[in-house]
């Protein structure tokens, strides 16, 4: 039996399915033509109904949950294990993640497995001639690079927010079973001992609205507390450079860029930030970029709407206090 | 204890976008004249977990591989200067234009014909390529348990432990050893070379090693190997135009812009 179809790997987040997952079955539902109609989707975890109806809703025909207390959170080995034996079931030409902090990792551990064909961080997917087609940032983001497969089995983690997901249709059928799947502890050679989150309070970045981002260029730590203001005042979340975040000057999990979160918010404000690839490649999909940089040839100021050259000292602390003022607070 | 680092020559990063080039037709990159390349800012992460291990563990032997085929020794000499001991370049053009299976391939022949080894560190990613894969491609390879995007790297008890870095958080796994970590900048800055180190690295001589003596074979190396093939590289036409907000002075320009932002209702 050829291989037909897309399976999505979908992820829950404190108990939610996550946006991507979403994503992922519209990526697979818009293939349909060229590799099957057979969208199938998994869940891995705790109290799994609830997503997979929503995941129904977003377009798969068939979810599999793998309802597991081991498994609430991500175990590499363990999921690999699961994986595999579902793909052996329903033989897909197409495995979908996102690419998250378990896409990342999953995708390849199990691509290698397979031999399958691998894409992370795909923008774009389509087929061509019968192959696969995915493209991805490449040099740090400043190209994309289009890789065709002709393997019998692909896989690709697809970016957040890259793929627009289907209209939810509670209406849609689809049938939702579990899969036991009895998994070899000598096969688990990974154990994830420990996961502390980091609970941001307000607005989780990757959904605000507004980003209110600093850079290098700020000196040090201090000045994000004005953009703490700020971003408290316009209803939104800050965020900052790689730069910035290796200096210590503030944690990790503001980090906007290739290899830290991908924002997409209507009005993201950049405050000393010279937009390096590496950092443009987080924050593309913002609708609107608003900056401050004492450089006029800085290439942040080529992706912007509208920009002030100055000194931040100067600037910004105005600017702060008149968005207080017009938002009367 | 014998670690095995990985180390990638790339294009030096932090070129400005202006000068960034791409050849659309030849899909390659226009060299920058004039600028050095460098090694892989992730692979210079690996090379520090493995100089923070070899400080905490006694008879720790550090050997470096990289897979290339232009290597500039100024550039690949830079890991012996920080402290590591060994370099290894594998240099063919057999091994050019591979994707993550027929390079990881290479490699693993590689860390084989090194003989025994209790960990293997690399970077997450290649900073030209950011593919992301060859780390864990290599793991599955030799059979190895692997833990991806480390921020810290210990070993006892026969056991690696690692850090790793989330999007909001840490997360901790281990694996027995022998293991394969791949790191992340989270780790922290990679240690200057010392000028002892520096000297040192001066009297070495890299191993090179070609395709045939890791006793490859060629259809499973660089391009004959690899499963996906490049069909396009270019650089995604942006088409914005700047509008520049000024005044008497910053303070002014940045009222003004807080103005303007109201005025298309943007805030």
């Amino acid at each position: 039996m050829a291989n037909s179809g897309t399976l999505i790997i979908a992820e829950l987040n404190d108990g939610k399915l996550a946006g991507v997952s979403r994503e992922a079955v519209a990526v697979g539902v818009g293939l349909s033509n060229e590799l099957g109609s057979e969208i199938s989707a998994a869940v891995i975890g705790t109290d799994t109904q609830a997503a997979a109806s929503e995941l129904v809703a977003a377009g798969a025909g068939k979810v599999y949950t793998i309802e597991n207390a081991d498994l609430a959170s991500y175990q590499p080995d363990a999921y690999v294990q699961v994986i595999l034996a579902l793909v052996k079931k329903v033989q897909p030409k197409l495995i979908l993640t996102g690419q998250t902090d378990v896409g990342r990792d999953l995708a390849p551990k199990v691509a290698f497995k397979l031999g399958a064909s691998l894409t992370l961080d795909a923008v774009d997917i389509s087929v061509e001639d019968g192959k696969l087609r995915a493209t991805k940032p490449v040099y740090g983001g400043s190209a994309q690079a289009t890789f065709e497969s002709a393997a019998d089995l692909h896989m690709a983690a697809i970016r957040i927010k890259a793929f627009e997901p289907l209209a939810a249709d509670p209406g849609r059928s689809g049938s939702i079973e579990s899969f036991d799947v009895s998994l070899d502890p000598a096969a688990t050679k990974v154990k994830v001992t420990d996961v502390k989150k980091q609970e941001s309070e307000g607005v989780r970045l990757e959904d605000a609205a507004v980003v209110v981002s600093g850079g290098r260029g700020l000196g040090g730590p201090e000045p994000f507390e004005q953009l703490e203001d700020l971003a408290k005042i316009l209803g939104g979340a800050v965020g900052a450079s790689r730069a910035v975040c290796d200096a210590g000057w503030v944690p990790a999990s503001l980090q906007i860029g290739l290899t830290g979160k991908t924002v997409t918010p209507d009005l993201y404000i950049t405050i000393g930030i010279s937009g390096a690839s590496q950092h443009m490649a987080g924050c593309t999909g913002a609708k609107n970029i608003v900056s401050i940089n004492k450089d006029k040839d800085c290439n942040m100021f080529k992706e912007s709407r509208f920009g002030v050259t100055g000194a931040w000292e100067e600037v910004f602390p105005a600017f702060l206090e008149m968005c207080r003022e017009l938002r009367g607070s | 204890m014998n670690i095995i680092c990985f180390a990638k020559q790339v294009p030096d990063p932090e070129v400005p976008q202006s000068s960034f080039k791409v050849d659309e037709t030849a899909n390659k990159v226009l060299p920058v004249q004039g600028v050095a390349p460098v090694i892989n800012g992730f692979d210079e992460n690996a090379i520090e977990a493995a100089l923070r291990l070899k400080g905490e563990h006694d008879d720790t032997t550090i050997t470096v591989i990289s897979l290339g085929s232009d290597h500039v020794l100024d550039v690949m000499k830079k890991p012996l200067s920080m402290g590591a001991d060994d370099l290894i370049l594998l240099q063919d053009p057999a091994f050019e234009d591979g994707d993550a299976y027929s390079i990881a391939y290479a490699l693993s022949l590689a860390v084989q014909k090194v003989g025994e080894f209790d960990l293997i560190i690399c970077g997450r990613q290649a900073s030209d390529t950011d593919r992301g894969q060859v780390g864990t491609a290599v793991a599955e390879l030799l059979g190895l348990p692997c833990i991806t995007i480390g921020k810290s790297v210990t070993v006892e008890d026969g056991k690696v432990i690692v850090e790793r870095a989330l999007q909001d958080g840490t997360e901790t796994a281990e694996a027995p050893l022998p293991a394969l970590v791949t790191v992340s900048n989270e780790l922290g800055e990679p240690r200057y070379p010392t000028l002892r180190g520096i000297m040192q690295a001066g009297r070495k001589s890299p191993t090179v090693w070609s395709a045939g003596d890791i006793e490859a074979d060629p259809a499973k190396l660089g391009a004959s190997g690899r499963v996906v093939d490049m069909v396009r590289l270019f650089i995604p036409v942006v088409d914005k135009e700047c509008e520049f907000i000024e005044g008497e002075n910053g303070a002014d320009a940045g009222r003004k812009l807080a103005l303007k932002l109201r005025e298309v209702k943007l805030i």
